[in-house]
C-alpha cells in the first residue's frame, strides 16, 4: 500500500513537478530571527480565502438585484439552516481582514521590512489594503437595506466631489441624476464578486512571489546566524495564529447578530447614514472640512496618505536596524493610531448622542409580530407579565412539562371559553395545577386573542416581538386608541388609520401631537394624552414600526 | 509529505519530539478549521429551507358537471414559494371522475421528463407527445419510458368545489 502511494507520488512529481515545488516552498530558508511577529501575512491570506468561501456560499442563495437581494438575504437569515452563521462569518470576516491587513502593514513598517530590495512588495501591499477597503465599500450595498442604501449614497457623493474626475466616477459607478438604483447596484456587485476577487488573488500571488524572491526580511545580526526552515516551526506559528483568528471570527459569527434593517427606501429621509466602522474616521474627517474645502477631506488628505504610504520605502532608505532604535517609525505609527482612533471615537460618540431615540428593528429575524393587532400584541405583554412560559412551552421553546405546549394544542372554543379557563382553571379542567390569572376581562381578552393566533409555524416568530412594540401596544390598548384608529385593519374609523404613520409624519410631530392634537391638526377631536416619556417612546416606536400597509385579511378556511 | 521534512540526522532526540508536536498541532488545528467551515457549509447547502408558510388549498373548479371517465383540464392560480419569492402562477390539473365516482387530480407534467401531456378522447388514454408515454385513466403507465404513474394532487371537496393541495409523487413503479 505504502509502495503504491510512493509510486503515485513519484508519477505525479515526474509529470507535474508539484510535489517538488511544494517541498521547496515548505523548505524555504528563513532568517533566524523569524517568529511570531511574522504571522500576520498568513492570517490575512487565510481570511481572504475564508471570505471567498463564505462569499460563494452566500452567492448561491442571493439575487443580485435591488429588492430581491434584500428578500434573498432575509431568506438566508431566517429560512436556511446555518445561513445566519455564513453571513456572520462573511460580515465579521470583512472587519477582521481589515484589522489583520493593517496589523501586517504595521509590523512590516515597524521592522523596516520594506527597505531595498523589497520596495515593490510593500507597494503591492498598499494596493492590497486599498482592495480590501474596496470590498468593504462595495459589499456594504449588497443587502440593500436602509443602512446599505444611505451609506452608499454618501460614498458616491464623496466620489462626486473629486475634482475633474467626479462626474466620470459617478458615470462609472452607474449613478444617474436620480440617485443610486439598479445600475449602481449592478456595478457594485460586479466589482465585489467579478473584479476584486481575481485581482486580489493575482496580486496576492505576486506579493508572495516577491516575498519568496527576496526572502523573508532579516533582522539586524541575522547574517551571522544559521538560517531556519519555514517548515515546521514557522508553519506551526502561522497555524496557531490562524487558528486564534478563526476562533475569534467563529465566536463573533455565532454570538453577535448582524442586523438587517428595513428594505432600502429612498423616501425615508429620517435614516442617518453610517458607514462601516473602519470608514468612520473618513466620515468624521469630512465634517472638519466645509464648503469648497470639502474636497480636502474627501480626496486630498486620503490621497496624500496613500501616496505617503507608497513612498515610504523611498524616503526611509537606511540600513536595517533594531526595532527598538526605530523611534521615528514608532512615532509615525502612534500618531496614525491616535489620529485614526480619535476620529473614530468622535464619530461613535456623536452617533451615540444623536441616535439615542432610534429603535432599530432587526429584520434579520422573522417579523410576523408586525401583523398582529394591538390587542393581540398587548396579549403578548400579559403573556410575559404573567410568566405563562414558566409552565407552557410555545412552539417547542421554553419550559416543558407542567402545562401543554400552547402552539401545539388546538385551542378549542372562542375567546369567551378561554377567558373562563383563565379565571377558573379548576372548573374547566378539574385537577389542573394552573392558577387562576388575576387580570381584568379586557386584559384576559387580549391574552386570549394572542393565544388564538398562535400556531406551530408562527410561535417563535411571535415570541420574538421586541419589547418596545409589546409595551407600546399595551399603552395603545390602555388608552383605548382603537376606538378611533385602525392598526392592521382593526379599530375605529373616526381618526386616520395608523399604518404608514412613519411615512406621513416625523417622530417629533407625533410626540407633540399627543400633547396637544388640536394645535397641530386644527379641528381634531382627539383628546390630549400626557404619557410618561417611556410610554410615549414605546408607543411612538411601535406605531412607526407598523407595516406601511395593513396585511391582507386572511381567507377563512385556508 | 514525509519527503518535505529535513533528514533526521541533524536532529537530536528533543528535536524529534518537538517536531512531532509541531506536526500534530499543524494537522490538528487545520483539521478543526476545515471541519468548522465545512460542516456548516454542508448543512447550509443540503438542509432544505424551513417551510414557514403553510400549504394552502386552492380552488380548482366546479366538479358537479364532470362526466365519469372524461378527464377535464382545469386551470387555476396558486401561490408557489420559490426560494425567497412567492409567485402567483397559473397552473392546471387533469381532473377525472373515476367510474366509482372518486375524484382524482393529476399533475399536468409527464412523470418521464415533465412534458405536458393531454387526453386522447379517441383512444381513452393520456398521451405525452415528447417521448410517447401513455397513461391509462387511472394514471398507470400503459406504454413508453415513463418510470411511474401520473402524480396526484391531494384533493378535498367542499360542495361543488374541488380544492387541491400539494402534489404527491406516486411511488409505485410502472
Amino acid at each position: 500500500m505504502k509502495d503504491r502511494l510512493v509510486n503515485i507520488a513519484e508519477w505525479l512529481d515526474s509529470r507535474t513537478g508539484l510535489p517538488t515545488a511544494l517541498k521547496k516552498f515548505m523548505g524555504e530558508e528563513i532568517p533566524a530571527s523569524s517568529g511570531w511577529h511574522q504571522v500576520f501575512g498568513s492570517v490575512a491570506l487565510f481570511l481572504f480565502l475564508t471570505q471567498a468561501f463564505t462569499g460563494v456560499l452566500l452567492a448561491f442563495n442571493y439575487a443580485p438585484t435591488p429588492g430581491d437581494s434584500y428578500n434573498s438575504v432575509r431568506y438566508i437569515l431566517t429560512e436556511l439552516t446555518a445561513g445566519r452563521l455564513m453571513r456572520g462569518l462573511h460580515h465579521w470576516g470583512a472587519s477582521m481582514m481589515i484589522i489583520v491587513v493593517v496589523l501586517h502593514m504595521v509590523q512590516v513598517f515597524l521592522y523596516g521590512a520594506y527597505k531595498k530590495p523589497r520596495e515593490t512588495t510593500w507597494i503591492l501591499g498598499v494596493v492590497l489594503l486599498l482592495l480590501t477597503l474596496g470590498y468593504g465599500l462595495t459589499g456594504y450595498l449588497l443587502p440593500w437595506d436602509n443602512r446599505a442604501y444611505w451609506g452608499t449614497v454618501v460614498a458616491t457623493n464623496i466620489a462626486a466631489s473629486a475634482p475633474l474626475a467626479g462626474p466620470y466616477l459617478l458615470r462609472l459607478l452607474g449613478r444617474g441624476p436620480d440617485g443610486i438604483g439598479v445600475v449602481t447596484f449592478a456595478r457594485f456587485f460586479g466589482l465585489h464578486v467579478l473584479i476584486l476577487p481575481p485581482l486580489t488573488a493575482v496580486l496576492i500571488g505576486l506579493h508572495v512571489f516577491l516575498v519568496r524572491k527576496h526572502g523573508v526580511a532579516p533582522g539586524p545580526g541575522d547574517e551571522l546566524l544559521p538560517k531556519k526552515q519555514f517548515h515546521p516551526e514557522q508553519v506551526f506559528k502561522d497555524t496557531v495564529a490562524i487558528f486564534v483568528a478563526f476562533a475569534i471570527l467563529f465566536t463573533m459569527a455565532v454570538a453577535v447578530r448582524v442586523p438587517l434593517e428595513q428594505l432600502a427606501d429612498p423616501t425615508v429621509a429620517s435614516t442617518t447614514p453610517r458607514p462601516e466602522w473602519y470608514f468612520l474616521f473618513l466620515f468624521q474627517m469630512l465634517k472638519l472640512f466645509n464648503g469648497p474645502l470639502e474636497v480636502v477631506g474627501s480626496m486630498v488628505l486620503p490621497g496624500l496618505a496613500v501616496l505617503a504610504m507608497i513612498l515610504v520605502p523611498f524616503i526611509d532608505r537606511g540600513p536595517i536596524m533594531k526595532i527598538t532604535k526605530r523611534i521615528a517609525a514608532t512615532g509615525v505609527v502612534l500618531l496614525a493610531a491616535l489620529g485614526w482612533g480619535g476620529l473614530t471615537a468622535a464619530a461613535m460618540i456623536a452617533d451615540r448622542n444623536s441616535g439615542a431615540n432610534e429603535v432599530a428593528i432587526d429584520y434579520s429575524a422573522p417579523t410576523d409580530w408586525m401583523q398582529l393587532s394591538p390587542e393581540e400584541m398587548a396579549g403578548v405583554a400579559y403573556f410575559r407579565e404573567e410568566n405563562c412560559s414558566s409552565c407552557h412551552a410555545v412552539g417547542g421553546e421554553g419550559s416543558s412539562g407542567v402545562g401543554p405546549d400552547l402552539a401545539k394544542i388546538a385551542i378549542h372554543g372562542d375567546a369567551g371559553a378561554l377567558i373562563r379557563h383563565f379565571k377558573t382553571p379548576e372548573a374547566v379542567r378539574p385537577g389542573t395545577s394552573m392558577p387562576s390569572i388575576a387580570l381584568t376581562d379586557a386584559q384576559l381578552g387580549s391574552l386570549a386573542a394572542f393565544l388564538l393566533k398562535l400556531n406551530p409555524d408562527n410561535a417563535t416568530a411571535l415570541q420574538d416581538a421586541p419589547d418596545f412594540a409589546v409595551m407600546g401596544a399595551l399603552v395603545y390598548q390602555n388608552n383605548r386608541c382603537a376606538s378611533c384608529h385602525k392598526v392592521n385593519g382593526v379599530g375605529g374609523a373616526v381618526g386616520p388609520p395608523l399604518n404608514g404613520l412613519a411615512r406621513r409624519r416625523s417622530r417629533s410631530w407625533v410626540e407633540d401631537h399627543f400633547l396637544d392634537p388640536s394645535k397641530l391638526t386644527p379641528g381634531s377631536f382627539m383628546p390630549a394624552y400626557h404619557l410618561s416619556q417611556k410610554d410615549l417612546d414605546n408607543l411612538t416606536s411601535y406605531l412607526f414600526a407598523l407595516p406601511d400597509n395593513p396585511p391582507a385579511p386572511q381567507t377563512p378556511g385556508s | 509529505m514525509k519527503d518535505v521534512l529535513p533528514s533526521s540526522e541533524t536532529m537530536d532526540n528533543s528535536g524529534t519530539t518537538r517536531r512531532g508536536f509541531y506536526m500534530v498541532a499543524i494537522y490538528g488545528l487545520w483539521g478543526i478549521i476545515t471541519a468548522a467551515l465545512g460542516l456548516p457549509a454542508l448543512v447550509y447547502l443540503f438542509v432544505p429551507p424551513k417551510a414557514r408558510r403553510q400549504n394552502e388549498w386552492v380552488e380548482a373548479g366546479d366538479i358537479s358537471q364532470l362526466a365519469p371517465g372524461a378527464p377535464v383540464e382545469m386551470s387555476f392560480r396558486r401561490n408557489r414559494v420559490d426560494g425567497w419569492k412567492v409567485t402567483s402562477e397559473k397552473t392546471s390539473a387533469w381532473v377525472v371522475k373515476m367510474p366509482n365516482d372518486q375524484i382524482v387530480a393529476y399533475s399536468p407534467a409527464c412523470t418521464h421528463l415533465g412534458c405536458p401531456y393531454h387526453w386522447e378522447q379517441t383512444k381513452n388514454e393520456f398521451i405525452c407527445p415528447c417521448h410517447n408515454s401513455v397513461f391509462a385513466l387511472d394514471g398507470k403507465v400503459v406504454d413508453g419510458p415513463a418510470p411511474r404513474p401520473l402524480d396526484r394532487f391531494e384533493t378535498k371537496i367542499e360542495g361543488k368545489q374541488l380544492l387541491l393541495g400539494p402534489v404527491r409523487q406516486s411511488d409505485q413503479t410502472a
